[in-house]
């Protein structure tokens, strides 16, 4: 009795040491960042001399259009950029599952661009975009036509860096697309042509609907992912112009460093963190639902 | 319906020739059973007649018109495959009309379509489940039935038996052999189970890598295979074969072996003597069907070493020399294990075959 007590107690023992330092790791710092969010905090002060403002900084930001601004940008930027990047990926990956000639190495080409560091893409992209020197504007005068103020101008600046992120992610959604194409049963696309469908319908009525768990899935992680991105966008245009391509989490580092206020800047990156922990729960809710489903048609098929 | 002839058929898989130039003709409403083992391109065949193959040679006609080229959907066809290949995401019923839905019948029409076929199969209940819902006996009806709603003028079959356990295989395959006279369609259908082939064909078609060996009813193919394959793939338990050769004696001929000397029933005397390359090494072939107990005035030394019991009937496996040979009796002779007893051999049942060509004589 008490040895069997002991064996069920031992695991959290050995667990115990990676739980506390994962509490403290993970935990401190947010529960840093939640109590400064009540604070008016300037860097200048330690956080003991911070005057503590209760839900002051929640409340303004609702009124601050700088901030509301820049959560506009990121909502429409992640619906953007994901929209596309879905079509895309997806649309890839439907014309190149197949056996061709060269295809790994076509393959192994598209999935270049996630592996090259964000800096390095937003300063490559910079380079590209250069109103004299870059090879889109250069490009463009030897055609004959006006130059592109790629990163001057307001919305140019917008989708400039739409363009960028989907060409460093849209392989992301190509991968796991292929993959799911890839491990389709072949004999039900088969059964499919013998059936009279055209390669149309085919994608519309067996592919499409068969990927579509791992289509919702790779969406939901691109979503939180784009809600994050800071990396090329600080490079490429900074936020600028004006605040044209300010997202959230450009506005939080601004706000910290440039406002010195810290306790709007904890503020706006919980937000920021509900926002993402939303989309997850959301994830989490739809893979639970499936897992259930395909434990319920087992259990029937196991049963019949 | 149309009668379906392979002229010269080829099929190669990069370097790998799967079917030599392959002729067959499937006659208008015959049922048709492909047989063979595994590997031997019977598949192949079948895909290359529903167009999930290009053929590398040769052409397909459909009466006299050629097909080819043409898209399975153009050609007519149903098909039920060895996994089933239902579609996971729809219902039965889903399943069962989207080549109806496909065509863009009316809704009435489909849903009274759906339900007489899944009456016929007994999968009304079932129509609104998902795939992964049904045991492996449901979904191979469902796959049946898909195939059935369409008004498919010819149907092909792959392996549809071959995951089932052997209770279910049994029950489908007496229930195919009803439907094969319900319908009065063109069927083929392919499989490596030649009890299967023999329950099912009308007609049977024997292949080994690619090769057409033989073709024909089961009975005759059972009584006179053209060639050892033939011969050693038809019938359970195997037929068995022993070395010999031929001597004559007092104008009679005669085939011995070691440990067995054996007169030749007179057609096959004649049959030997009409050739003329002077053949004296043989093959002999007795099926295990064809040695009993009873005295047949042609005798065969026989040591029992093992005796399978499959219930009405046993088979022995036994020792004639060093050679293994198969007997096949009722069960109600019980036979010593250890024990050598004279055997008589039905001579009409003998076999003779050329050992260089493998061809019967
Ligand atoms: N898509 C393919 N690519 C290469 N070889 C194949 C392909 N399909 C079949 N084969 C080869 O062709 C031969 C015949 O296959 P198959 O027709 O499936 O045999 P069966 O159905 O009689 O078991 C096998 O040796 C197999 O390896
Ligand atoms: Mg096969």
């Amino acid at each position: 009795m008490t040895t069997a007590r002991a064996n069920r107690f031992t695991p959290y023992l050995f667990l115990a040491p990676a739980a506390l330092i994962l509490a403290v790791a993970l935990m401190y710092p947010i529960g840093y960042m939640v109590y400064a969010s009540f604070l008016d905090w300037n860097p200048s002060q330690t956080i003991g001399e911070a005057e503590w403002v209760g839900l002051r900084n929640y409340v303004n930001l609702w009124s601050d259009a700088a901030f509301l601004e820049s959560l506009g940008v990121t909502l429409s930027f992640t619906a953007v950029v994901v929209v596309i990047e879905m079509i895309l990926g997806v649309g890839l990956a439907l014309l190149l599952d197949r056996e061709l000639r060269g295809m790994a190495v076509l393959r192994t080409l598209f999935i270049l661009p996630m592996m090259i560091a964000p800096i390095v893409v937003g300063l490559m992209w910079r380079y590209m975009y250069h109103p004299t020197v870059g090879i889109f504007n250069r490009t463009l005068k030897s055609l004959g036509f006006e130059p592109i103020p790629w990163l001057s101008d307001g919305s140019w600046a917008f989708a400039s860096v739409v363009i960028a992120d989907v060409w460093q992610w849209t392989p992301f959604i190509f991968i796991l697309s292929l993959a799911a194409l890839q491990s389709m049963p072949r004999s039900a696309l088969e059964a499919a042509r013998i059936d009279g469908a055209t390669g149309w319908q085919i994608t519309l009525f067996i592919k499409l609907p068969l990927m579509m768990p791992v289509l919702i899935v790779t969406a939901l992680l691109r979503l939180i992912d784009s809600f994050k991105v800071l990396e090329v966008i600080l490079v490429l245009t900074n936020g600028g112009p004006g605040l044209s391509t300010e997202i959230m989490s450009l506005r939080i580092s601004r706000t910290a460093s440039e406002f010195r206020e810290l306790g709007v800047a904890a503020a706006m990156s919980n937000y920021l963190l509900i926002l993402l922990m939303l989309i997850t729960m959301a994830m989490f809710t739809y893979t639970k639902i499936q897992e259930r489903r395909t434990a319920a048609q087992r259990a029937a098929s196991e049963e019949a | 319906m149309p009668r379906i002839v392979f002229d010269k058929v080829e099929k190669s898989f990069g370097s790998v020739n799967v079917l030599p130039p392959l002729d067959l003709t499937f006659e208008t409403g015959e049922f048709t059973v492909l047989v063979g083992p595994s590997g031997c391109g019977k598949s192949t065949t079948l895909r290359i007649l529903a167009g999930l193959e290009t053929v590398s040679g040769g052409e397909i006609y459909f009466d006299d018109r050629p097909i080819s080229k043409l898209e399975p959907k153009q050609r007519d066809i149903a098909m039920v495959f060895q996994d089933y290949a239902l579609y996971p995401h729809m219902n039965i019923a889903q399943n069962m009309s989207f080549a109806l839905r496909l065509g863009k019948r009316p809704k009435s029409e489909i849903t009274a379509k759906v339900n007489e076929v899944a009456e016929t199969l007994n999968i009304r209940h079932l129509l609104d489940r998902k795939p992964a819902e049904l045991s492996g006996g449901q979904r191979q009806r469902v796959a049946m039935g898909r195939a059935l709603t369409r008004d498919a003028s010819t149907f092909l079959f792959d392996e549809p038996l071959s995951n089932l356990d052997a209770k279910l295989r049994a029950k489908m395959r007496t229930e195919l052999a009803e439907m094969r006279e319900a319908l009065d369609k063109n069927m083929v259908y392919v499989t490596h189970d030649q009890v299967e082939a023999m329950t099912l064909g009308e007609r049977i078609v024997v292949m080994k890598d690619g090769v057409v060996q033989q073709q024909g009813s089961p009975e005759e193919l059972f009584k006179r295979p053209v060639n050892m394959f033939v011969a050693g793939f038809l019938g359970s338990p195997t037929t068995n074969f022993i070395a010999g050769h031929l001597t004559e004696a007092d104008g009679a001929l005669r085939v011995q072996g070691t440990g067995f000397d054996l007169p030749l029933a007179p057609e096959l005397a004649a049959r030997v003597r009409d050739r003329s390359d002077g053949l004296r090494d043989v093959v002999v072939g007795i099926r295990p069907s064809s040695i009993g107990l009873e005295p047949t005035g042609a005798q065969l030394e026989l040591t029992t070493k093992v005796s399978e019991y499959l219930g009405s009937q046993s088979v022995l496996v036994t020792h004639c020399g060093d050679q293994e040979i198969l007997v096949e009796l009722e069960s109600s002779d019980r036979i010593q294990t250890g024990s050598t007893l004279s055997y008589g051999v039905n001579l009409s049942e003998l076999m003779l075959f050329d050992p260089k060509t493998e061809q019967r004589i």
